[in-house]
């Protein structure tokens, strides 16, 4: 039988998704700002990689191949995440020099678990019982993660100048490649006709309500319009970054892919 | 094997399951923390359904391991089958009161009864009881747990975090 495209694709930019923010959020270990923060963000990046595991074993069950095959040995062009979420963490490596952004950080993080909330509860309805498990489970724990995020984007957001100029200098640089996280690609019509998850619009209309709300809450005006500037990565389109990250993250993987690691 | 035998062989299998624990919180038995949903037996295979406690769990293929190494010990037994489930979810209220008690032995205040999720919580200090406790961390050294700090008797602790299915908004 061919594979349901709609599906299968749906399942690929939930685990992408997540896969690669946990990686670039892996590479802040023992930088963050202090040493709690450490422990938080790690074990946040930990839930994160348990999730896109959850996904890209569904995808394992469906024929697409086996879960860390799926992860670590696939081109750039078959990934589906956001663009957004494959950028690096800053200048430098987490080995060399790391000039890592904390401001664009806290901001990708919130504005993701924010869409993932949206996602997530609109899949606890899909028609794809696979999918309604798994998101019952995450929500559990992405719940922690919402509570850690917003505190860190209010507190920043109502903090020094410095701090606020970081902030909106971050702001506008998610904003301007939101719309690649929330967009659903090529086959966002049938993932929604066949009642896999809610339609785009719903939950791009939702999380600007959202952030509407958070906005007003730190005093700062909401940016114009959402934008996707440096390709749609639901439809395999992705930059350097993403090629750095997969060959990183791979090295030792292709070293001896049959060995369990 | 007749059905009162399998029965029998199941609860062997549970008293075995005893001896089973967490990895990562060796005082409580994985039947304790509830996250055994079912054992069945057919002839000598034994299938034991297992609740991960959250998903990106690295202690969960320690506890495949060991829950196998376990039962294949037990006369009769040749074959063992682990299952993670994805339904029902684990929450904590799973953990029975001997587990509650057992996870203050090693430290770790258990997660409440009857807690709203997303509202705050007590949480008592394992040493001394006491209630004037501080939240250092939400997060702690692994998934399920937090970082507390006792002000009454000054010592720093871990309670595990209280999950809870959540209802639609």
């Amino acid at each position: 039988m061919a594979q349901d495209m709609a599906l299968v694709e749906l399942l690929y930019s939930l685990a992408d998704d997540d896969f690669i923010l946990a990686y670039r959020g892996s590479e802040w270990l023992g930088l963050a700002p202090h040493i709690e923060e450490d422990v938080a963000y790690s074990s946040i990046n930990q839930d994160m990689m348990g999730h896109a595991v959850k996904f890209y074993s569904i995808l394992e069950e469906l024929g697409e191949g086996k879960a860390d095959e799926l992860s670590h040995m696939r081109a750039p062009e078959r990934f589906r995440n956001a663009v957004l979420l494959e950028e690096k963490n800053g200048e430098g490596t987490y080995l060399e020099q790391p000039q890592f952004d904390w401001a664009f950080a806290v901001v990708r993080n919130y504005f993701y678990s924010i869409h993932k909330k949206i996602r997530m509860q609109s899949l606890k309805q899909s028609s794809y019982e696979p999918l309604t498990d798994s998101a019952s489970k995450v929500l559990i724990e992405l719940q922690y993660h919402l509570m850690h995020w917003e505190t860190w984007f209010k507190q920043l957001m109502s903090s020094t100048d410095e701090a606020k100029k970081r902030m909106t200098a971050a702001i506008e640089r998610c904003w301007n490649e939101m719309d690649g996280v929330l967009t659903l690609g090529p086959f966002a019509e049938e993932m929604t006709s066949k009642g896999y998850i809610a339609s785009e619009e719903e939950m791009r209309k939702k999380w600007l309500v959202h952030m509407e709300k958070t906005f007003e809450q730190v005093g700062a005006p909401l940016p114009g319009g959402l934008g996707m500037t440096k390709g749609n990565g639901r439809q395999g389109e992705h930059t350097g970054d993403l090629h750095q990250a997969l060959s990183t993250l791979s090295e030792v993987y292709e070293t001896n892919p049959a060995a369990g690691w | 094997m007749t059905g009162i035998e399998s029965k029998q062989m199941a609860e062997t299998i549970y008293d075995v399951l005893q001896g089973v624990r967490d990895p990562e919180i060796d005082s409580v038995s994985i039947l304790d923390l509830g996250m055994v949903e079912g054992v069945e037996v057919e002839g000598s295979l034994a299938k034991v359904g297992v609740l991960p406690t959250f998903t990106g769990c690295p202690a969960l293929g320690i506890i495949q391991r060991d829950i196998v190494n376990a039962i294949i010990e037990v006369d009769g037994i040749s074959e063992v089958e682990v299952n993670f489930l994805s339904k029902p979810i684990w929450t904590t209220d799973r953990i029975t009161d001997q587990g509650k008690e057992q996870l203050k032995e090693f430290g770790i205040s258990p997660p409440p009864a009857n807690h709203t999720p997303g509202e705050p919580w007590e949480i008592p200090c394992p040493y001394c009881g006491s209630v004037y406790t501080t939240m250092e961390n939400l997060f702690g050294p692994t998934a399920c747990r937090c970082i507390l700090y006792c002000r009454s008797c000054k010592n720093p602790f871990e309670a595990m975090k209280p999950v809870a299915n959540i209802g639609d908004e």
